[in-house]
């Protein structure tokens, strides 16, 4: 791949240096957008780095019924470093997990975000809305979450929901949902510029790349769920790197057994890849594994209220 | 050494407020937590703190298959990902049996990817949960780069080597950062003024901020040898009962690149974050006698043998009110939760196998006025009727107080670099010291694990799991002493499904609230005789909670309101 950079582009190289990026960081990043959005034949490193010398784009990332394992997430994305995309490619302004202040004065900083940035910064929504007995299962800082996602919402130049929990009500909303949660868009009763980056946890190359995509290019396209099709575009069964075995009727019939140790097709033991769209068998986790890699079935992470339709785990669909 | 510690004993300014501070929301923290105090005379005179979340997990499994409980509890906590997923497995494990069982490959297995969690969790936690209420960022523009690196390279504490122009880079990094006016993370941060309660100087503070930038890209190290085990990070997706699913990372190159990892990351644990924390220490030495508990709690890890809590590399123990030289062998039995102060139903204080209620949610403005009030979503649990932290300083503790060798080793080198006695570790800093005593003690013992597996793979050993069958009924629990401290989860079983099963997690031990009797929980009981210079940037009070390193989502449960059977169960 041909990258911009050093190519003559003597201003978006030099900016990209002001931002501390170097010539390899910046080539790691255009393989890592690409591969992600490898069905987007137009994302050029042209884009990415346009992208990158833009000013940074205000981000608001607020958390509700959550474990942070979307935060955890996104902090371990490989390439870029996350550090980089913390200080060059997005103003984090707004984000409890790192931000130094607490209390009042964090609360002031989200005040004054929305208001500053009003219609143009970008809110990140971790965590599904508890809406039972007027939503008072969760609060911060004195207000429902309820409250306050309709309340921050209609400012935002559009929205990311993070993570099944906030894309689709997640493992509270699980049967019989004692607090009544429900996904942001249902919770707002709108699916007006929200992006679904669905899993759980999300691979953080999806969120990456669609923050990439949104600066450059804008939404990009959606499927039913709301989730974008460059990344959520097919199964996880269809690049399984076990589908040789599959199709050749070759199944594990336990964990401990030779047919497991061979590494044979798990989908007998409960694996859900076949109805479950994401790309994690070829993007990987942690740019290393995935579950199945690590001879551990499918659960459908990243597909509507897969804790009741999915399970039990162990069993065929 | 010279040059690198101050030279008087450094106080933390106490300033002369009296009044109400509530911190809501708490920073720089996993979940929603809401801390009150009470000020008079700038020292915190009484505390409450307050879970803010509730999402009813343990009311959500019921009915459910047994195997699938470690997926749902994992998502308790995505930051201390994995160990909800451990506890729920070793719960199933006990109650069918096959704890006793798991083939040793696996075992090590485990302890690796756990271990791995470890190093992940606590280098996170102080640099990046930390690190912010002890270093002034904005001072470190004024510090001197060239100093910096001479204060690293002189002050003997083992930093590797710095240079001048790596620490100038940092800075201009940093500088274009504020200047820029996007300021990002540290929008509104306690130190845009200087406050009194920083007492690094600038040079110290470059240096810890060039570590923090260099620990978010170090993190995703662990997290990598956490996914090649695991699958993934966050939330692992291999664990079995009955062992480990991941054959692909006993094969050749990925169990070399997980050494790779393994040897990069102890590089940074010695040559950075143990010398930052004997660095930092000698400012703050007055945290020493700050934020002190009486009880402490640990279940031990690291099993030889899962079926035998005697088999923990880490012993178990109890220490009631401080007094080392009488641990107490750690009894399950003697766990039970209180209500009084939870927004739950009144009731009896019961063991996790028979407790219930149901949610009663009320306001709190009464909190501080009456102390009457419910206010929490998390339940008070006691051991033996007594508040216990549990955490790194609890396992060091009885770790230490036991003999336990590479422990004793580190802890008297670390009191000695300080000058001051084993009553200093009672306090904020010996907390935070001793989760970087942890780690170290962890990580190096994670070589012996290495070396193991490498000899198992040598004999052509290859088994990870045991064959077992589920029970039409039985009992289990789960031990696992997480990063934030003992964890259980108790599981009753019936008709092949889950009839109840409750989590009683480390942050509702720390971070509960007051009991039965009104008994404070630890962080409150922490919390009192604080320092308060400014109300309006309590910095001095996220020093102590954060040194608990809370974990809220995971600390709300509800429990079955039907079984008040009492049952037997085996202990592991
Ligand atoms: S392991 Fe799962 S995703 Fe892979 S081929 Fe088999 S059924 Fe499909």
């Amino acid at each position: 791949m041909r990258c911009l950079i050093g190519s003559g582009q003597n201003d978006v190289e030099k900016t990209l240096k002001d931002k501390g990026f170097t010539r390899r960081d910046f080539m790691k990043l255009c393989a890592t957008v690409s591969a992600a959005m490898a069905a987007d034949a137009s994302f050029t490193p042209a884009a990415v780095a346009a992208a990158l010398t833009a000013k940074r784009p205000p981000v608001v990332w607020l958390q509700f019924a959550e474990c942070t394992g979307c935060t955890e997430s996104i902090l371990r994305t490989v390439d870029p470093p996350i550090a980089d995309v913390l200080f060059d490619v997005i103003s984090l302004d707004y984000h409890e997990t790192i931000m130094q202040c607490a209390g009042e004065a964090i609360e002031e900083v989200l005040e004054k975000t929305i208001h500053d940035y009003a219609g143009k910064f970008v809110l990140v929504c971790e965590g599904g809305i508890p809406t039972k007995d007027g939503g008072i299962y969760g609060k911060v800082g004195g207000k429902t979450m309820l409250s306050i996602v309709k309340d921050v919402y209609p400012k935002a130049a559009a929205t990311i929901c993070i993570g099944t929990c906030s894309c689709f009500g997640g493992v509270q909303k699980a049967k019989p949902n004692p607090t009544g949660a429900k996904s942001v868009p249902e919770a707002l009763g709108t699916t007006k510029n929200i992006i679904n980056i669905a899993g759980c946890p999300p691979n953080p190359i999806n969120f990456i790349g669609a923050v990439v995509h949104y600066i450059t290019k804008g939404v990009p396209e959606l499927d039913s769920n709301l989730r974008p099709k460059l990344f959520f575009g097919e199964t996880v069964h269809d690049k399984c790197p076990r589908l040789k075995h599959f199709e050749a009727g070759e199944f594990a019939k336990s964990f401990d057994d030779v047919t497991a140790k061979k590494g044979y097709c798990l989908y007998e033991l409960g694996c859900k890849g076949p109805d479950t769209y994401n790309n994690c068998s070829s993007a990987l986790f942690n740019q290393v594994s995935f579950p199945i890699q690590a001879g551990h079935p499918c659960i459908g992470c990243s597909e509507p209220d897969f804790w009741d339709k999915m399970s039990p785990f162990y069993e065929t669909a | 050494m010279a040059g690198c510690k101050p030279k008087t004993m450094p106080v933390t300014p106490v300033g002369n407020y009296s009044g109400k501070v509530v911190i809501d929301p708490i920073n720089r923290i996993e979940g929603h937590l809401r801390i009150e105090v009470e000020v008079e005379n700038g020292r915190v005179k009484n505390a409450w703190s307050s879970s803010q979340l509730f999402r009813g997990l343990e009311l959500i499994l019921k009915g459910r298959d047994p195997r699938d409980a470690k997926h749902f509890t994992q998502r308790a906590c995505g930051v201390c990902t994995h160990v909800h997923a451990l506890a729920s497995t070793r719960m199933v494990e006990n109650a069918v049996g096959v704890d006793k069982k798991i083939p040793p490959l696996g075992t090590a297995m485990r302890n690796l990817l756990l271990g791995s969690q470890f190093l992940h969790d606590h280098i996170v936690h102080f640099y990046h949960l930390h690190a912010l209420d002890w270093v002034d960022v904005v001072n470190a523009l004024s510090a001197n780069p060239k100093k910096a690196a001479d204060l690293a390279n002189g002050a003997g504490l083992g930093h590797r080597k710095h240079t001048e122009a790596e620490l100038k880079a940092v800075q201009d990094r940093l500088k274009k950062f504020v200047e820029g006016g996007q300021l990002g993370i540290f929008a509104n941060a306690y130190f845009l003024k200087p406050h009194a309660a920083y007492k690094l100087p600038a040079e110290l503070n470059l240096l810890a901020t060039a570590h923090y930038l260099e620990a978010l890209k170090l993190q995703i190290l662990p997290s990598r040898m956490m996914a090649i085990i695991g699958g993934k990070n966050p939330h692992t997706q291999a664990l079995y009962e009955g062992g480990i699913t991941s054959y692909d990372a006993i094969t050749k190159d990925k169990f070399k690149l997980f050494k790779d990892l393994y040897k990069q990351t102890m590089d940074f644990v010695t040559n950075t974050y143990v010398p930052d924390v004997l660095a930092v220490a000698p400012y703050y030495l007055d945290w020493g006698g700050i934020g002190g508990t009486t009880n402490f709690l640990t279940c031990g890890e690291f099993p030889s043998d899962e079926g035998d809590i005697n088999s923990r590399y880490l012993p178990a123990g109890a220490i009631y009110k401080r007094d080392i030289a009488n641990v107490k062998a750690f009894d399950p039995m003697k766990v039970a939760e209180h209500v009084k102060y939870s927004w739950y139903e009144n009731g009896p204080s019961l063991n996790p196998f028979k407790g219930e209620t149901k949610p009663k949610y009320t306001d709190m403005d009464h909190m501080t006025t009456a102390n009457t009030g419910k206010y929490s979503w998390m339940k008070a649990p006691r051991y033996d009727n007594l508040a216990t932290e549990v955490g790194p300083l609890a396992q060091t503790l009885v770790a230490f107080a036991k003999g336990h060798k590479e422990t004793v080793g580190l802890v008297s080198l670390v009191l000695k670099h300080l000058g001051v006695g084993a009553e200093a570790l009672f306090s904020t800093l010996g907390r935070t010291a001793a989760r970087c005593i942890q780690t170290v003690v962890i990580g190096k013992e994670m070589q012996n694990w290495i070396d193991n597996v490498d000899k198992m793979l040598a004999k052509g050993d290859t088994n990870l799991l045991a064959k077992w069958e589920m029970p039409d009924s039985a009992q289990g629990v789960g031990f696992v002493d997480a990063p934030r401290g003992m964890l259980s989860h108790w599981i009753n079983i019936k008709g092949k499904k889950i009839e109840n099963i409750q989590l009683v997690v480390p942050s509702t031990w720390n971070l509960g609230p007051r009991d039965d009797k009104g008994v404070l929980g630890p962080v409150e009981e922490a919390l009192i005789g604080t320092p308060v210079f400014d109300p309006k940037r309590p910095v001095e009070v996220l020093r102590t909670v954060h040194s608990y390193d809370p974990c809220i989502a995971c600390g709300v449960h509800i429990i079955d309101p039907k079984t008040n059977e009492v049952y037997k169960f085996k202990v592991c």
